[in-house]
């Protein structure tokens, strides 16, 4: 059985392989319907097919490094972790990055992510300058900023066609080490007060304490001057599923309170690996959450919706009770040009819950609450919304136009654009 | 590890063969990596150049052809010498397919045997040979036992290829790895604390440079296993399902 990293929902489709370009188009050839799928990091259904899921993990070679214009080129499967050390190596660091460094960089681009800089730098496709593909016909095209295809591809979800390399532009660091500043928050206004304030740091995140009033910690953080390049730490394993009565608003609360306690407000000085991937180092995280699996509930609220925005949304969280660990509020800056890219200006809240049925019917309160907002679902998290949570992406009609126009059958799909008629 | 001249990979595009010269390239020795697809080579090659500023060198090359010429070519000669080749096939096609089968024998046995001596001629003192053979070497099971036979053969000669090259100062290592998550397993369900992953595989090799360790195992757990196996007696031995 076949999940994505929240191990719900699961098909029982088949992954398939391509090494190289050859490979991909005889087997784009002989499946009527398949999807792309990267290393598995995203949390519902977007990489999950009842036919073919097409993986390229042994296509993951690095093919140009152009130290003088800060540009790389690596061929979609290459993993951001396996692509850092050498990087840091060379004072050079992505320009974006998600929670994870366990994706590919096909991955990246297909689900346009964003990082703790979005506010700064925006998502990750802001900074492509050029993709090769292959389209439903098993024509390869490269294409440019100014193709009409690359801003669909770009958080496109795989539905466009393959990836099969990306160019994008690095920046430059001095080495591997980031300063740290913790600033602790009494109540939400606190915490969205200190987030806004935190738009000049080059990265800010918040997180906060959903059972506790909204407190929380703001995180900033800067390239530090140091040249050190951390070595990659060694991650440790969750052996087993964790039994589900061990997840309550008991051990939740007690988590948060000693989350909340145990973090240092003021400066410190750490490393890559901890500041932005620091559930990487616990390998197999989702099995905390047992069997079942877990969903993630990320939308984005406009800054007109405010703070009575995410009031309504935590407390219809908290109303259900179970609460849940590490509430992620980012702020958002502006929008980028991916047709189906999920940031928009406002604050983004990402939640992790257990999936059970009465997780299920509180996402189609928290769902109601955001359309009515006029926010939007991440679809790279998403496992359960409705074709209607779509509305607020403003430029469906014309991905759709696009999508109809290169891949007239729908050959590429997955179980997220059926459910969601995309 | 003193031996710093080139590493010479024979089957450089397999999982386990990328794993090894992935693990080599960080070393800043210089790579011969031979495999028979040379486009795929040269995107592999390439990756290690700009990835480890390795130095890397490429021949298409089909272990089953000749080797004279081109083991004449190189120069200098690597001082470590590493046999990643094998071919599992298809147990069912082998015993009613005596070309299938050869091909079997071939690939696994007398192919890299031959490579591998050819090339203890020419090596000299703290040289390294290593040879990928198998834990189905050391027993016949009936589901695989023209891979297991050939294996088998292969971990012979590289044990005799040992005593020959102790006392010209040539380390031959056999690796035995057990599961390995590779595409010769694409498909089979195995257990997973018996199942190492391709640079396992290749770290393991690493250390044992040098180390003057003549047989490893990658995971130590499986030298217990073979031992249970092997401690079967025979008639009992035929009738499990293995």
């Amino acid at each position: 059985m076949i999940a994505g990293w929240g191990r719900y929902p699961r098909t029982e489709g088949t992954i398939i392989e391509a090494d190289d370009a050859n490979t991909a188009r005889t087997l784009i050839a002989s499946h009527p319907s398949l999807i792309p799928r990267g290393n598995g990091r995203a949390y519902g259904d977007a990489a999950l097919s009842h036919s073919a899921m097409l993986t390229q993990t042994r296509a993951d070679h690095i093919l140009a490094f152009d130290p003088e214009n800060a540009e790389i080129e690596v061929e979609a499967g290459a993993i951001l972790a396996d692509l850092l050390p050498f990087l840091l190596a060379r004072g050079f660091f992505v320009p974006v990055t998600p929670g994870t460094a366990q994706v590919t960089i096909g991955g990246m681009a297909a689900a346009d992510v964003h990082g703790k800089n979005h506010h700064g730098a925006g998502t990750f496709g802001r900074h492509i300058r050029a993709l090769t593909m292959l389209l439903a016909d098993g024509s390869q095209i490269r294409c440019t900023p100014d193709h009409e295809l690359f801003w669909a591809t770009i958080g496109g979800m795989g539905l466009t066609g393959v990836i099969l390399t990306i160019r994008f532009r690095l920046i430059r660091v001095a080495g591997g080490m980031i300063r740290q500043t913790a600033i602790k928050t009494g109540d939400l206004a606190e915490t969205l007060a200190a987030s806004e304030s935190s738009r000049t740091a080059t990265y800010s995140v918040a997180w906060i304490d959903c059972l506790a009033g909204g407190r929380g910690v703001v995180f900033q953080g800067e390239h530090a001057p140091e040249t050190t390049v951390p070595p990659v730490p060694r991650a440790r394993a969750v052996p087993c599923d964790v039994p589900p009565f061990t997840l309550n608003r008991l051990s939740i609360a007690a988590f948060n309170q000693t989350y909340y306690h145990a973090t240092r407000a003021g400066s410190a000085l750490v490393d890559v690996w901890r500041f932005f991937y620091p559930l990487d180092a616990l390998h197999g995280w989702n099995r905390l959450y047992g069997k079942r699996g877990l969903v993630q509930y990320q939308c984005v609220l406009p800054h007109e919706a405010g703070e009575a925005g995410l009031r309504l949304l935590l407390d219809e969280i908290a109303r259900q009770g179970l609460g849940s660990f590490l509430v992620v509020l980012k702020l958002c800056g502006e929008e980028g040009n991916g047709l189906l890219s999920f940031p928009r200006p406002g604050f983004s809240l990402a939640l992790d819950f257990p999936a059970t049925a009465a997780i299920f019917a509180l996402f189609e309160r928290l769902d109601a609450i955001t359309l009515d907002h006029g926010g939007r679902l991440y679809l790279a998290k998403d496992a359960c919304a409705g074709p209607d949570s779509l509305r607020h992406y403003q430029r469906l009609d014309q991905f759709r136009a696009l999508r109809d126009r290169y891949d007239p059958q729908h050959r590429f799909a997955s179980l997220l654009s059926q459910r969601l008629g995309l | 590890m003193n031996n710093t001249g080139p590493v010479l990979i024979l089957g450089a595009l397999s999982d386990i063969g990328v794993a090894i010269g992935r693990a080599y390239a960080g070393t800043g020795r210089k790579l011969v990596l031979l495999a028979r697809d040379g486009e795929k080579l040269e995107r592999e090659a390439e990756h290690l150049r700009l990835r480890y500023s390795a130095i890397v060198e490429t021949r298409e090359f089909d272990v089953l052809y000749s080797h004279r010429e081109l083991l004449e070519e190189l120069m200098p000669f690597p001082t470590t010498v590493i046999s990643v080749v094998g071919l599992m096939g298809d147990h069912e096609t082998s015993a009613t397919d005596e070309l299938a089968a050869d091909l079997v024998f071939r690939s696994n046995f007398n192919a890299p045997a031959l490579f591998l001596q050819a090339c203890a001629n020419k090596m000299a003192a703290g040289g390294v040979i290593v040879g990928i053979s198998s834990v189905a070497g050391e027993r016949g099971r009936a589901s695989n036992y023209f891979y297991g036979a050939a294996k088998a053969g292969f971990t012979a000669f590289l044990s005799g290829l040992r005593g020959r090259m102790e006392a010209r100062g040539v380390q031959v290592i056999t690796v035995k790895p057990g599961f390995v998550k590779t595409r010769m397993l694409a498909g089979m369900k195995t257990p997973a604390p018996l199942t190492a992953g391709p640079e396992e595989v290749a770290n393991a090799i690493l250390a044992a440079e040098g180390k003057h360790k003549d047989v490893i195992y990658v995971r130590p757990v499986w030298r217990l296993v073979m031992t249970i196996i092997k401690s079967i007696p025979e008639g009992k031995f035929k009738k499990l399902k293995l």
